[in-house]
């Protein structure tokens, strides 16, 4: 079942002078320093990693992506069997851009009054009452739907809408339509378009037959970041569907209206743009773990191995979008972007607070050929603890119903049951407890093991802007660091309101937040300690020992 | 066989228990889900379209017998019409649930019906058609008579309920149990008097296959 990828070793290091040898896990130096292998950076798994190695979005982004590489636009271009020609994409193309809406004029405004505008396409003859058919959602020819900072957009290659996170689908057919025209009047000459800048926007393009993902950001991200997002869209689709039967249904019917079958899950999407403009996890590649003292995970994750069944493949527990616990059956990895769909479906869902649920579910990164079934239920009514069992057989409800008894079972005679309630009333930690004064916030990734750390933002980031204001540093950072290409390993930023420190290594990544009056000097030192900290409570901040059935 | 003509007439302390699975179906938003969480919390909620589907329990004291309803509570939209076949197998009861406000779920209720009757006999599966949301009366599109016709005509138990404002909705799930007690007696019973010695003789071969093992 599982793809080859799955099958591969844990963790592998890309670079070759920094071979880990077999001895490394139980050498594990108590004072990291830069030349950490990865394998002993504080975090690292001591018995191999839970997920599927990833080097974080550049898996996602970079063309040898697995599967999706083999439906690339790259790909695609090379084939002589591509049915239009120039010029009736042309034509189309004069045909759709007669019917700009009040969207595509604004954007096409802004456009040409910013100095770099690059595209002036087509005569203008609106038809703007096209656009009042929008119903129940927002009106997208009102100023409020513009000035939204993330628009996304998804459509078919019959330039058909898919989904669009504000304002209703039909109000924007034409508008999407005229995307579509733009991808395809640069593919007929064997060129891809990938982003248009313009006036403080960015427009990314996002191709994975037989979908066009579209992004209209006015963000600090990269053009990257913004792509790696819209894969997660793309991601997100696959889940509910499968690229097997996605494709199916457009070879089937080239103008299939996508709709239908996505109906009642755009929620799910919403909210993972929604989540992914908060939540770290996303831009890190990495899952964020429940703090919790080693004994009792130990107690947890063994309570999960034995309630095993023959079709189980992951066993994962969480708690809000922490992971508490992962079982995997043996030489099956999950990949951290399965995962992160699968807490997004569960935080976009109140529904699984009542019963069990039993849902077929895709993990595109894991196989998108194809179904597993996932149980999903809260252990208790009042508290955030939500067990999730996957498995293959969707006969098997009962089976798996009876696992979820039988780790209650065992989590009550363990005794453990009160620990998990405590570690739940502070899911986050404070940064107060590092001890360093100037520190603010920061976030540290072990890149062996696909988890990260990072504790509650506080002040002065309570605001929700605030908020959104300090992942979007990390963003630039990031973005900066991740540059394909001009990398950097150190970067030092100082802005009005905070100085930021970022430092990519072959292990781990460290992004720390620090008091603007802080000197260079005093982050570096900050860093020293703060590393010894990680290391001297890793085994509360991070899983070391991942079980399999 | 014997264990079931206990029902018909219980011998004091002997409460067999039956567990039966009831299925919800119908279009998207009628309010499958709310029925369930209604009928099984006695609460209301706006809630989002479900995934998948979810599964509760319910058990429930009758004179007879007690009765553990499996209810599985489906996802209307279509993307899980291809899996729900799955759900509805096997299952002893089911609610085709319609939105009285809107003509068209009735008309997909009876889409289910058709499919219901491919799958199963007359006489494996009650079938109840719910036409739930009674507290939106005001903008209602099917008129009770409707719903109650067409269900009189194909047999099927009939109620309109609301999950909203608690109406009906344990009555519906009462009256599913009762139909589906009355139908295990009645088995019991038939086909007639004579059909004892029947089944004795059948277990009398069986057991003269055993003993020649």
């Amino acid at each position: 079942m599982a793809a080859d990828v799955h099958k591969k070793k844990g963790w592998e290091v890309p670079n070759g002078s920094l071979t880990p040898g077999d001895g490394q896990h139980t050498e594990r130096s108590e004072s990291p320093t830069p030349g950490l292998a990865q394998g002993t950076e504080p975090g690292a798994g001591q018995e191999g990693a839970m997920f599927v190695h990833t080097r974080s979005y550049e898996d996602l982004t970079s063309p040898e992506d697995g599967a999706a590489a083999a439906r690339s636009p790259e790909e695609r271009r090379g084939e002589p069997a591509e049915p239009t020609t120039m010029e009736q994409i042309s034509k189309d193309f004069s045909e759709l851009s007669t019917q700009l809406t009040g969207m595509a004029l604004d954007l096409e405004e802004e456009m040409r009054q910013s100095k770099e505008g690059k595209l002036e396409p087509s005569p203008q003859t609106t038809r703007r009452d096209s656009v009042l058919s929008g119903k129940e959602e927002e009106d997208v020819t009102m100023d409020a739907w513009r000035m939204h900072r993330k628009h996304v957009f998804v459509l078919s290659e019959a330039g058909k809408p898919v989904y669009s996170r504000y304002g209703s689908e039909e109000a924007l057919s034409s508008t999407m339509g005229v995307m579509m025209a733009l991808v395809s009047f640069l593919e007929a000459e064997k060129n891809a378009i990938r982003s248009i800048h313009a006036d403080g926007y960015k427009v990314v393009f996002v191709r994975r037959s037989p979908l066009v993902l579209v992004a209209v950001a006015r963000t600090r991200q990269s053009e990257q970041e913004i792509a790696h997002e819209l894969l997660y869209i793309y991601y997100q689709i696959l889940s509910l569907l499968t690229w097997t039967q996605l494709n199916h249904i457009f070879q089937q019917k080239q103008n299939y209206d996508l709709r239908r079958l996505l109906a009642g899950s755009e929620r799910i999407t919403d909210n993972l743009l929604d989540l992914m403009a908060h939540d770290p996890s996303f831009l890190m590649g990495a899952v964020r773990c429940l703090p919790l003292a080693a004994s009792v995970r130990d107690a947890v994750s063994s309570s999960l191995q034995q309630a095993k069944a023959k079709s189980l493949v992951f066993s994962v527990l969480l708690s809000g979008n922490q992971l508490v616990s992962l079982v995997r059956k043996k030489d099956q990895f999950l990949h951290p972007i399965d995962l992160h769909l699968l807490f997004n479906l569960i935080s976009s869902s109140s529904s699984f607070r009542e019963g069990e649920a039993w849902t077929p579910i895709c993990l595109p990164k894991f196989n998108s050929s194809g179904f597993f079934h996932a149980h999903i239920s809260y252990l208790e009514q009042e508290m955030d603890l939500c067990l999730l069992l996957v498995s293959t057989d969707r006969e098997d409800f009962f089976t798996v119903s009876d696992c979820k008894r039988r780790f209650q079972e065992r989590l009550r005679r363990r005794g453990v049951h009160h620990a998990l309630q405590e570690a739940l009333r502070t899911p986050f930690y404070s940064v107060a407890q590092v001890g360093i004064p100037d520190l603010r916030h920061f976030i540290y990734k072990s890149k062996s093991s696909g988890l990260f750390t990072s504790p509650e933002i506080e002040a002065p980031y309570v605001q929700e802007e605030e908020k959104e204001r300090l992942l979007g540093l990390y963003q630039y950072l990031h973005s900066r660091a991740h540059n394909s290409s001009r990398p950097l390993k150190n970067i030092y930023f100082t802005g009005p309101r905070e100085n930021l420190l970022a430092w990519v290594t072959s292990a781990f990544e460290l992004y720390i937040c620090y008091s603007p009056l802080g000197t260079k000097a005093g982050a570096i030192s900050a860093v020293n300690k703060l590393m010894k900290w990680i290391r001297k409570e890793e085994d509360r901040l991070f899983i070391l020992t991942p079980q399999t059935y | 066989m014997a264990q079931k003509e206990v029902l018909g007439t219980p011998p004091e302390g002997i409460h067999p228990t039956y567990p039966y699975k009831v299925v919800l179906l119908g279009s998207t938003s009628v309010g499958k889900s709310s029925l369930a969480y209604r009928y099984v919390k006695n609460d209301f909620k706006e809630s989002l379209p479900t995934v998948g589907c979810s599964f509760f329990t319910q058990m429930l004291n009758m004179e007879v017998a007690t009765v553990k309803l499996e209810i599985w509570d489906t996802a209307g939209q279509e993307k899980y019409q291809s899996v729900c076949h799955l759900y509805y197998r096997g299952a002893h009861a089911a609610l085709l649930v319609y939105d009285i406000t809107n003509k068209e779920t009735l008309n997909r209720a009876k889409l289910w019906l058709r499919d219901l009757e491919k799958e199963f006999l007359p006489d494996e599966i009650v079938i109840a058609l719910v036409g739930n949301k009674v507290d939106l009366a005001a903008e209602r599109e099917v008129a009770t008579e409707e719903g109650e016709e067409f269900a009189r005509t194909r047999g099927l138990l009939f109620m309109e309920t609301s999950a909203k404002s608690n109406y009906q909705v344990n009555d519906i799930f009462m009256a599913i149990a009762r139909e589906l007690l009355q139908r295990e007696q009645e088995k019991a019973r038939a086909p007639s008097p004579h059909g004892r010695s029947t089944v004795t003789l059948g277990e009398s071969r069986v057991r003269t296959g055993c003993c020649r093992l």
